[in-house]
């Protein structure tokens, strides 16, 4: 279990250094993109036509911020991770088009998104869901906003932060997956309970 | 009248901010505990991280969680109370003041269109349920709820003759499949018997009550702690990342059911259990019932 502090844009070489359980304080640029986001910029993808914003090496934030304009600029107020199970159907192919280095949510990802991680040398990150506050103070700045015609929650915020963390390395690119392993053990686990509660 | 509905807008604002902002006392207790006591490294960092994050909106008097929720209000009228048709209108326009003023983020979302209406409200957005008591009072309460742990919410209506053995382990199971998702350490409302509407309206309504108060039927608090201890044998721990607890408290509610049903419902609230209450006398005076009348708990 190994500290990193990390500043985008990460390249591949350090990305598989990365192991499961190791702690990162990431600094630079995130950007968040939820289900909406994702679906849009495969669509683009498929179209051929570039996104705002060119991910490769940067971190992706699962997150809907609550955002506020103070003098005209915005202002991260909230910023959690969401549910990233939810993106679980778009990241594989997302990760292999865009080249995140880190995946930043809650709750865990699924097989696509770890094969397209070996592949690609990107991890996944686990900040503790709603932690909002603590997440929003290592926000610096909100670069700019895309596609706030999805609403608030699911436009793309670009977030430049600074020690954003601590994040657990939950998914690593050698195919390691913490919350697929803790699954497995809360499924042994499954059988002695329905034995102690007379309910098998 | 227009100073009526004044008192009950500013009332339900000043709930909505107390529940965001500040947790409630024995949730705070609950989760400092836990954390004292979990084993798993990666839990304990969890839970101190969960605390770090609660002092810290306290101090900047910000949300908790950047998912506000949705929010749904729990009235208690007095039959001789005044001015009851003034209430939903003043529970719909102190949450869009508050989504602009707090601020919350935005989350009613037409399910046809997919448009955000920006403001929190909507067709039965937020909901108001409406119990009428004896007296001249009105008690409001909040309850704000994120998405993450209303997707895991389950309702099962299940075989009468399995009966309890049925029920625990449809909680085990519920709490299983919910997983990492709902942001364990959660605090289950359960529910059984009603028609499948009844139970999911009582569990959501059960996880009001406060972690301190178990219920004070004996078979029914046996049976809470009961289901608590098998859910924390789970291991999923906080977060999902492996641990000890996974679940906080366990309220249990139920109905009387048709003889040929036995409905059973699960609700999940994530460990930012965000509730507040208030009393409006007669008078006019204000009683908070839940935190301190300018926030804090």
């Amino acid at each position: 279990m190994v500290t990193y502090q990390l500043r985008t844009p990460i390249s591949e070489e350090d990305g598989r250094k990365l192991k499961v359980n190791d702690t990162v304080y990431l600094s630079g640029t995130v950007v968040t993109a939820r289900d909406q986001a994702h679906r849009r910029a495969l669509e683009f993808r498929k179209e051929s036509k570039s996104l705002p914003v060119n991910l490769e090496g940067l971190a992706v934030f699962h997150c809907g911020p609550v955002v506020e304009k103070r003098q005209g600029n915005w202002v991260a107020v909230a910023a959690g991770p969401t549910t990233s199970t939810r993106m679980e159907a778009f990241e594989g192919e997302f990760i292999e088009a865009f080249k995140p280095r880190v995946i930043i949510g809650k709750g865990g990802m699924g097989k696509r998104t770890s094969d397209s991680m070996k592949k690609y040398g990107s991890v996944y990150c686990a900040f503790t869901g709603g932690a909002a506050v603590l997440a929003a103070q290592s926000i610096r700045r909100v670069v700019e906003v895309q596609w706030l015609d999805l609403g608030l929650p699911e436009a793309m915020w670009v977030f430049e932060v600074e020690k954003f963390g601590p994040l657990t390395v939950a998914i690593d690119a050698c195919g390691n997956n913490l919350f697929a392993d803790v699954s497995e053990m809360v499924e042994r686990n499954r059988i002695q309970i329905y034995d102690k509660l007379g309910c098998s | 009248m227009k100073q009526k509905i004044g008192l009950l807008e500013s009332v339900a604002f000043s709930l909505i901010r107390q529940a965001v902002i500040y947790l409630p006392d024995d949730v705070k207790d609950s989760l400092k505990k836990a954390c004292a006591e979990e084993t798993s490294e990666s839990g304990k960092r969890q839970l101190r991280t969960i605390l770090a994050n609660v002092a810290l909106a306290e101090r900047k008097q910000v949300p908790i969680c950047q998912d506000t929720g949705t929010f749904s209000f729990y009235i208690k009228a007095g039959t001789q109370a005044e001015n009851l048709g003034l209430v939903e209108e003043a529970l719909v326009e102190a949450t869009k003041k508050a989504t602009l003023e707090i601020p919350l983020r935005p989350n009613a979302v037409d399910p046809f269109t997919q448009k955000n209406s920006g403001d929190n409200t909507g067709r039965f957005i937020p909901r108001v349920h409406w119990e009428i008591v004896d007296g001249d009072c009105l008690e409001i309460t909040v309850m704000a709820k994120g998405g993450g742990s209303e997707n895991a919410s389950a309702v099962g209506l299940l075989v009468p003759s399995d009966g309890m053995k049925g029920l625990k382990r449809f909680v085990v199971d519920a709490v299983i499949k919910a997983g990492s998702q709902p942001c364990p350490p959660t605090i289950l409302g359960v529910a059984v018997g009603g028609g499948a509407d009844i139970a999911i309206d009582l569990a959501k309504k059960a996880l009001l009550q406060p972690l301190d108060k178990p219920n004070p039927d004996l078979e029914i608090g046996g049976l809470e702690r009961e289901l608590l201890e098998a859910a924390n044998m789970t291991g999923i721990g906080p977060m999902g990342l492996g641990g000890k607890t996974t679940v906080l408290g366990v309220h249990v509610d139920y109905a009387f059911r048709h003889p040929a049903s036995y409905p059973v419902a699960v609700a999940f609230s994530c460990w930012a259990s965000r509730r507040a209450s208030a009393r409006i006398h007669a008078d006019g005076k204000v009683e908070y019932l839940t935190h301190k009348p300018q926030g804090g708990t």
